[in-house]
């Protein structure tokens, strides 16, 4: 008798142990693991960020130092991606302008996601007016032009970021740089403003479809409160269009950042990011192909690989699809 | 005392048609540990009426004019949506018609069988995963340890219907309402969900409230029968006097239209026409245009339940006054 109590004794401590382990997304890692392309791109996206991150450190030359005796070389032993055409140090500004970019995608994108899958679930859910009223708003919103909306968002923000900086100054005596740091994530809102419009409407639509479903009926009959229906029930139903739109999100929102550089919104040189790095390379394409060549190659791979995680992502989070 | 009250329960959609009056004046009793089947056939109001009662019902266009449902004290109708919550799942539950879309597919089985007890009952998850295992073992499902682990998609229909069983059951509630839970399932099936449920029933006390369009599965499973027609009770009996002395004329036309093997060879009887159309309204007895005992008052009064013999009720006016018999 002694040694059968032990041994289920043991599988339920087994079980338990397991039990605390156990959830939606240790469930699709397991799965994600065995898509090898997926887990490229992760590796893939892992060695893009960690070398825009640490790689300037261990470089001999600045991402601003300009040098006007070397302007638009070929790549060489000392400048190993060349020089652009005030003779800065292609690989640094590229690297630097990895940071930018990511930092970009992944922020902005994360707002996005934030505001869009909250605002649609909740439209979606409670419905009747209020679905209304919010989708009316995001109806508005949608139908400013995109630039002014920014340059107005950009213009406020300024002026805020000024104000902030002379309140400090004034009743602490900090001397703070608030208005320019202010510009990179007013960046980041002004375009997680803007990209979560889509990720709302296309989250309600999905949550008015879920909201038919028996189970949910059963959720409300069980006695679950609202809170917990939305965030347990209905949020991990939507995963996969969410993921899916996701990661077409980050590129948009790459681009977008390039587009609001080009107008002079953004990042500004001597700083640098792939879009400015591109678009600069583009002007210089026939002279200096290097240019736009080496950052394009890194956009597009980042680009792919997202591709493939959000695939990767979608299947995986998909119980069905699982084979074991 | 009963366990629920139902008193002049109406619920009316209001579409872009009209309003459409999908439950009329419905008032009904459920005693502990009773079974009350509430049959009819489909767009008669028997799961509007349910739904009313967890106040599922879609709210626009819904809406539940007037009634009160009392629950052990409670009206269900009119009490806080907190209130409410702490009700459901916990006193009174549910088990839906369709087992194959009212389990969340992205949730283990587990997570899902334990979330009543995590809200009600405020247990710890080990405590709730051991309760979740006995529960399912009770509805028969082998090797529930590990079973419990799965996605809905890896079990069949009368599997998933064995767990939503047992979701409800977890808490042991006072009442459960079974809406249509066997019709998604084929005959072997529904006979081993029905005997389940009677099983659970008689271990917990639950009375349980039966909707069905199946006569033979009621008559076998409930103790009294609401019969329903366009939105209203029509006859209310015990099961042996509402299959063999039928005392509505629908009710009789129902019974006489369940093929039986004495009848081999004669054509199966249907009731000629249509129910009415719900969202215009109806002067006398709903039924009138397709009974075969009208009489003109029948085409201008409104017809009430009234009773007829001690716990039979009918709502045909001829019948109460003693002008027909069936």
């Amino acid at each position: 008798m002694e040694p059968a109590t032990t041994s289920s004794f043991n599988t339920e401590r087994l079980l338990e142990q397991a039990d605390q382990g156990t959830s939606l997304w240790k469930d699709a890692w397991l799965r994600m693991r065995k898509n090898r392309m997926a887990v490229f791109s992760v590796v893939v996206l892992l060695v893009i960020s960690l070398t825009s991150v640490f790689g300037p450190f261990f470089l001999t030359y600045s991402y601003e130092e300009t040098n006007l005796d070397r302007v638009a070389q070929a790549p060489s032993a000392d400048h190993w991606l060349g020089t652009d055409k005030l003779g800065r140090d292609q690989l640094s500004r590229i690297l630097y302008g990895g940071r930018v970019s990511l930092m970009v995608g992944l922020v902005a994108t994360a707002v996005s996601l934030t505001i869009g899958v909250l605002y649609g679930t909740i439209a979606g859910f409670v419905g009747g007016k209020l679905d209304a009223l919010m989708m009316r708003i995001v109806d508005i919103i949608y139908a400013l032009p995109f630039t002014i909306f920014v340059i107005l968002l950009m213009v406020i923000a300024q002026d805020a970021g000024t104000a902030v900086e002379n309140w400090l100054l004034q009743s602490f005596g900090w001397k703070t740089d608030v208005a320019s740091k202010w510009n990179l994530i007013l960046l980041f809102g002004a375009i997680g403003a803007v990209e979560w419009l889509t990720m709302a409407r296309i989250v309600r639509g999905q949550v008015l479809s879920l909201r038919k479903m028996e189970f949910i009926e059963a959720c409300i009959s069980l006695g679950l409160s609202r809170k917990r229906i939305i965030f347990r029930h209905l949020i991990p139903n939507v995963l996969g269009p969410i993921v899916v739109y996701t990661t077409l999100t980050i590129p948009a929102v790459m681009l977008l950042e390039a587009f609001l550089s080009f107008l002079g919104l953004g990042i500004q040189p001597p700083r640098s990011s792939w879009g400015l790095l591109i678009k600069e390379g583009s002007e210089m394409m026939e002279e200096a192909p290097w240019l736009l060549l080496y950052p394009g190659l890194l956009f597009s791979l980042t680009l792919f690989s997202l591709n493939f995680l959000g695939d990767g992502l979608r299947d995986a989070l998909d119980p069905k699809t699982s084979k074991d | 005392m009963a366990l629920l009250e139902v008193n002049n329960l109406t619920t009316n959609f209001h579409t872009r048609n009209g309003v459409v009056r999908a439950v009329n004046d419905v008032s009904f009793s459920v005693n502990r540990g009773e079974t009350l089947g509430i049959v009819g056939e489909s767009g008669s109001g028997k799961s509007v009426t349910c739904y009313s009662l967890m106040r599922l019902i879609p709210q626009p266009p819904g809406r539940i004019e007037s009634g009160s449902a009392i629950f052990d004290g409670t009206d269900l109708l009119s009490c806080s949506e907190r209130t409410l919550r702490g009700i459901r799942g916990k006193r009174v539950a549910m088990i839906f018609q369709d087992p194959m879309t009212s389990l969340n597919p992205y949730l283990r089985i587990e997570d899902q069988l334990i979330e009543p007890l995590l809200i009600h009952e405020k247990t710890n998850r080990a405590d709730a995963v051991k309760r979740a295992i006995r529960g399912l073992e009770e509805v028969g499902i082998q090797d529930a340890k590990n079973r419990i682990r799965s996605y809905p998609h890896e079990f069949s229909g009368g599997m998933r219907q064995r767990v939503m069983i047992a979701m409800a059951m977890i808490t042991k509630p006072d009442l459960l309402i079974a809406d249509e839970p066997t019709t998604a399932l084929d005959v072997t099936v529904q006979a081993q969900i029905l005997e389940l449920i009677k099983k659970e029933q008689k271990a917990n006390g639950t009375a349980v409230i039966f909707i069905s369009h199946d006569l033979g599965v009621v008559a076998g499973f409930c103790d009294r029968v609401n019969v329903m027609y366009a939105g209203r009770i029509v006859e209310t009996a015990g099961t042996r006097e509402v299959y063999y002395h039928p005392q509505h004329p629908y009710n009789r036309a129902l019974q006489k239209s369940r093929p039986t093997g004495d009848m081999k060879g004669n054509e199966l009887y249907t009731i000629p026409g249509l129910p009415p159309d719900l969202s215009r309204p109806i002067e006398g007895c709903a039924f009138a245009p397709r009974c075969e005992f009208a009489a003109d008052v029948c085409r201008s009064q409104p017809a009430h339940l009234k009773v007829i013999q001690s716990g039979h009720f009918s709502a045909c006016t001829r019948i109460q006054n003693k002008e027909i018999t069936l």
